[in-house]
């Protein structure tokens, strides 16, 4: 994974100072709290429901195993022993004290890490597909390219006052694992006729208020223009998006009020005056950061495979996880582990302190001391040799994190919701778990197969409720919490906005309704079909029957 | 208000000209881009240096005929979040050459004049809180960059690949 | 009978805090000052707004609440996740940890 030089280490030291001299002046007086305010935003750092709340960002959702140990760390000494996985990748503190945050982005800045345009009106975490470097579908790591436009975007002088946030998200497969094409930028990374490396560019794609599926700008767009692009595309975003309105001001509204083609002819047009310009990163710098991303010296063992062929016939809860679990790798005898942060029951996407430090330690054992985290909200460990897997689970068993639902109906996505976030109508998690408990039986979740199931407490859709198989939006309904239920909606490279399919429930109906659709499902579906093959293939009408009742 | 250029407080020598004010023929004058397009003729032929302030979100099309008679153009950050001015004053400067001065006006803050002089202003109106002086130190907060801008700082990646440069590929610092 | 309370969220550490009638901000929901009246109401908004100007305190809001069993409750369900805990992590409860707090 890419290492900080000296030049990075500065930028990352330097702020840290400028913010404890922002908070400083704050606490003081000089600074009033509406010109704190997008200060501490461009730190990652929120007032919340119940308190300050800190997001760091892992860059393209990889860590070290040294990080996550400080990021245990942190939780135990400053907040409340646990942290939150995001939808992007990154990790939420719910309890830092304003004046202790200089001294934890310091701490994070010793192991390389901070919370820079966490939040804000700028260019947030780019993201990237969670087996990038690993996936036998690949074409190219699309980490070294996140990387690079981590780099582009930090503390960029001409778009930090943006009209709205800002997110990129890259994936070097067709199989699309990073959600990009509902991203206000997504990359696709692809190789021309000639064999040469670029991007499909997607501008526009989005959820929240207005979702849309992005459309393709340019089919193909040359490795080495990527950031003069970038800058085209801000450029025409930063001086005519929308902000009169802040429910208008991303970039999607304005690509579709102003129509694809001519939006693309504004980019295109900018990007002509710039393509050839110093904006564009030299080739030695693209080769040094992709130095970074090279595959670990990785251990062939003839009978790797044989190995775990025995563990998982002597061991059928073990069989249960590699199935649901276990990623196919591009090397020999390797794997690619995922770790569910879903426990029947439990918050999604919630760590506690412990818990990571087992997942770090596990990562110097097994992983080349290198964990990954997924917009899903779980964890991966990338690089785990196919005889290695059953004392890896063995460990997960005891910290609770062995649960073989990935990409089942537990396995949720779920915003904090308002047991924590000040902008939510609804509560989410509650939500889940009883979901989670109600289809707790691990047979009958296999039965039902792949289920995304995606939950947000408001209409800002940090759950990706539109991109679920099943979305839940939690609303309020003079004063109750109510929920609306969508259909047919994914993040993949098949993306599409689910469909409403009826009016909102009330919390006590949520779960029997989830059930209510499940069966219908199991009812109707055809031979390998899952819950969204399924709905594609019928609409909307029998679900919305089974649910409400004969029109 | 304090006029901040090159990383110093110094004297204005420039007014603010309000619409229904007259302006004074022999001192540098900033009329509004408004007042500008009515009397362009009359004021362009004076001796006296003539300066712009752009409207909020104009970009270089407001004033590209008149790059050559404008001795300053003003572009306005009264609102903090209304980021547009970084582009225009970007392009007025490195696409279409503007030589004249390029000021920074409204509601200047310490935590902007940073980017600000990246993207190619002059001179900047401070109005923050902060003692002028001492907010100075703001243009010294990060002393590294990522990004080419207008101010031609080196950034990291030229850093880096700089022929004679020491840091070598694939090892951290 | 409208009755409100101010909450705000404390600078130093983010916490959420209601004005007492001393002009102090507690914790604690059951020693806030209660408004009976809009003229109350709006005299507790201006105490609050010294918290905010002296840097006490950040955003001050009035609260809808009621008794409930002798206990003073907000009547929205966020005001009462806001006075009690995260609703998922009893374990978290505001009651667990200022007592831990204060040893």
């Amino acid at each position: 994974m890419y290492l900080y030089d000296e030049i990075d280490q500065a930028l990352v030291d330097e702020r840290v100072v400028q913010f404890r001299d922002q908070v400083s002046r704050r606490m003081s007086g000089e600074l009033s709290e509406d010109e704190f305010k997008p200060l501490r935003l461009m730190n990652g750092v929120y007032l919340q429901l119940h308190a300050y709340m800190l997001r760091v960002a892992i860059p393209y959702g990889t860590l070290s195993s040294e990080q996550m140990r400080k990021l245990a760390w942190i939780a135990r000494k400053y907040d409340r022993g646990y942290g939150h996985f995001t939808t992007r990748q990154n990790l939420q503190y719910n309890w830092p004290k304003l004046e202790d945050l200089p001294d934890i982005l310091a701490e994070l800045a010793s192991v390389q890490m901070h919370a820079l345009q966490t939040s804000g009106n700028c260019i947030r975490n780019v993201t990237a597909d969670q087996y990038a470097g690993v996936a036998a579908d690949e074409v190219a790591d699309p980490r070294v390219y996140a990387e690079i436009i981590r780099q582009w975007s930090t503390l960029h002088p001409e778009f930090s006052f943006l009209p709205r946030k800002f997110k990129i998200a890259v994936t070097g497969s067709q199989n699309d694992r990073a959600a990009v094409k509902v991203h206000d930028i997504g990359l696709i990374v692809k190789r021309n006729p000639a064999g040469e490396l670029g991007f499909e560019v997607i501008v526009g794609g989005g959820l929240g208020r207005t979702p849309f599926v992005g459309p393709t700008i340019r089919e193909f767009l040359p490795e080495r223009h990527l950031l003069s692009y970038l800058e085209a595309v801000l450029r025409v975003y930063n001086m005519l998006g929308r902000r009169d309105n802040m429910y208008k001001a991303r970039i999607k509204i304005q690509v579709h009020e102003t129509g694809a083609a001519e939006f693309t002819r504004l980019v295109e047009a900018e990007w002509d005056q710039i393509r050839d310009s110093a904006v564009d990163l030299p080739a030695g710098e693209k080769e040094r950061i992709a130095s970074y991303f090279v595959p670990p010296r990785y251990e062939i063992s003839a009978d790797a495979a044989d190995v775990l062929a025995r563990h998982k016939r002597e061991d059928a809860g073990f069989a249960r996880w590699v199935d649901t679990n276990v990623f196919a790798h591009k090397a020999e005898g390797y794997a690619i582990a995922n770790i569910s942060l879903k426990p029947i029951g439990g918050v999604p996407g919630d760590a506690t302190a412990e818990q990571m430090e087992a997942v770090a330690a596990l990562a110097d054992r097994f992983s080349f001391s290198e964990i990954r985290i997924t917009h899903e909200q779980n964890l991966v460990l990338p690089h785990v040799r196919k005889d290695n897997l059953y004392a890896l689970w063995q460990t997960l068993k005891s910290y609770d994190l062995d649960t073989p639902n990935l990409g089942r109906v537990s396995d949720m996505i779920a915003c904090p919701g308002m047991d924590y976030c000040s902008l939510a109508n609804a509560r989410s998690i509650p939500v889940a778990q009883a979901i989670s408990k109600r289809f707790a039986d691990l047979d009958r979740q296999h039965d039902i197969g792949e289920l995304k199931l995606k939950i947000s407490g408001c209409i800002n859709a940090c759950g990706h409720h539109h991109a679920g198989h099943i979305g839940i939006l939690g609303v309020d309904r003079k004063g109750e919490e109510y929920y609306q239920i969508t259909l047919g909606g994914s993040g993949a490279e098949d993306a599409s906005i689910g469909e409403i399919v009826g009016p909102a429930l009330a919390y006590d109906a949520v779960v029997d309704a989830v059930e209510t659709l499940v069966d219908k499902y199991l009812a109707i579906r055809t031979e390998g079909e899952r819950f969204l093959d399924t709905y594609r293939r019928v609409g909307k009408d029998p679900f919305k029957e089974a649910l409400y009742g004969a029109a | 208000m304090a006029l901040l250029k090159d990383r110093q407080v110094v004297t204005d020598t420039w007014t603010h000209v309000a619409d229904d004010a007259e302006v004074p023929s022999d001192a540098p004058a900033i009329v509004s881009i408004a007042r500008w397009r009515d009397l362009r003729d009359a004021l362009g032929g004076r001796n006296a240096p003539i300066g712009v302030r752009l409207a909020a979100g104009d970009g270089p099309d407001a004033v590209l005929d008149d790059l050559d008679r404008l001795d300053l153009i003003a572009i306005p950050f009264d609102y903090f979040k209304d980021g547009r001015g970084y582009s225009t004053v970007r392009l007025l400067r490195e696409r279409y050459g503007f030589t004249g001065e390029l000021r920074a006006v409204g509601n200047v803050l310490r935590d902007q004049i940073a980017f600000m002089e990246r993207c190619g202003f002059d001179s900047l109106e401070y109005a923050g809180g902060t003692e002028a002086s001492r907010a100075l130190s703001a243009f010294d907060d990060v002393s590294v960059v990522y990004q080419t801008a207008a101010d031609r700082r080196a950034s990291a990646a030229s850093l880096r690949n700089h022929p004679s440069k020491a840091f070598s590929n694939g090892t951290s610092g | 009978m409208t009755q409100q309370v101010i909450s705000a969220n404390r600078l130093s550490d983010g916490l959420v805090v209601y004005l007492a009638s001393d002009d102090s901000w507690s914790e604690w929901i059951a020693r806030s000052e209660i408004a009976t009246d809009e003229a109350a109401a709006d005299a507790l908004l201006a105490r609050a707004k010294w918290g905010e100007e002296n840097r006490i305190v950040v955003d001050p809001y009035l609260v809808h609440v009621a008794e409930y069993d002798g206990e003073v409750r907000p009547t929205k369900y966020r005001e009462f996740i806001r006075a009690t805990g995260p609703s998922v992590r009893p374990d978290l409860s505001k009651q667990n940890y200022v007592r831990a707090a204060k040893g």
